[in-house]
């Protein structure tokens, strides 16, 4: 059941995130992104991380892929002058690059044990936890977050405003 | 047939790979951008899934930072774009040649 539940989600995420870089219309794209961050969603779940699933739908196939769309529509006339395509020596080589660097970390990564996930507590699932230590633990990271998240927002305005 | 925390590593190594591809190949900023989301997105699982092996709480810890950096990051890129496009009337890396606006 797990297994064709990870199969069934992988290829969905998979699909998606090569459909993604292969549209020429950016819409097309973004609508290709967000099945590709549900599925992933369901991905976290399966690993037993249900608060971040959530906060992925949430925060990312809604906030941030509207965000995606709005610009879009902002700064695209019409789907007529999309520029066409070239393949170059240039793309050729990176997308050789990547495949490779796919390979080494791939035989990186293949090592024993191959086991099964250990049996997780009450204390790994629950997202309470997660939240007394963010408290606790990470108050320090989580407030500078903050910070960040509001420069963040004044940066944005700066930024996208014609004139200050 | 087990799921292993290597079908989990493989599947983070592929998407970060087509994210990486979608940088380098294509010229439409928007599309290099949400290509970025999507190798965030791998990171991600590689982080949970060594969680979840490890039951380590860290793991998870780290990738709700990473999401709230990837929000703030999205926002302020996005306003970068539209600001070029202003500017220059284009959203294509290969005419942003120039370094003054």
């Amino acid at each position: 059941m797990e297994t064709v539940l990870f199969y069934f989600l992988a290829a969905i995420t998979v699909v998606s995130a090569l459909l993604v870089i292969t549209r020429a219309n950016p819409i097309s794209s973004a609508l290709m992104l967000v099945v590709c961050f549900l599925a992933t969603a369901g991905i976290f779940a399966m690993l037993g991380a249900m608060f971040i699933a959530v906060i992925q739908v949430l925060l990312y196939a809604g906030a941030i892929m509207v965000l995606f769309i709005f610009v879009i529509m902002l700064i695209q006339t019409d789907a007529g002058d999309l520029k066409r395509r070239a393949i170059t020596f240039g793309k050729i080589l990176g997308a050789v690059a990547a495949v490779y660097l796919a390979i080494i970390l791939g035989i990186a990564a293949w090592r024993p044990p191959f086991i099964e996930a250990p049996q997780a507590g009450e204390a790994f699932l629950l997202p309470a936890t997660m939240g007394s230590q963010l408290l606790t633990t990470y108050i320090l990271p989580f407030e500078i977050l903050s910070v960040l998240l509001l420069i963040a927002i004044v940066g944005a305005v700066v930024l996208a405003k014609k004139k200050i | 047939m087990i799921i292993t925390v290597h079908h989990y590593l493989m599947l983070s190594i592929i998407l970060f790979v087509i994210g990486a591809i979608g940088v380098v190949t294509r010229r439409n900023a928007l599309i290099i951008f949400m290509s970025i989301e999507l190798m965030l997105n791998a990171v991600n699982i590689a982080f949970l899934a060594f969680a979840r092996w490890n039951l380590l709480i860290e793991g998870k810890m780290i990738v709700l930072f990473v999401l709230a950096v990837a929000a703030a990051e999205a926002a302020v890129g996005l306003g970068i774009i539209i600001s070029i496009y202003r500017n220059r009337q284009t959203v294509y890396v290969d005419e942003m040649r120039l370094l003054k606006g």
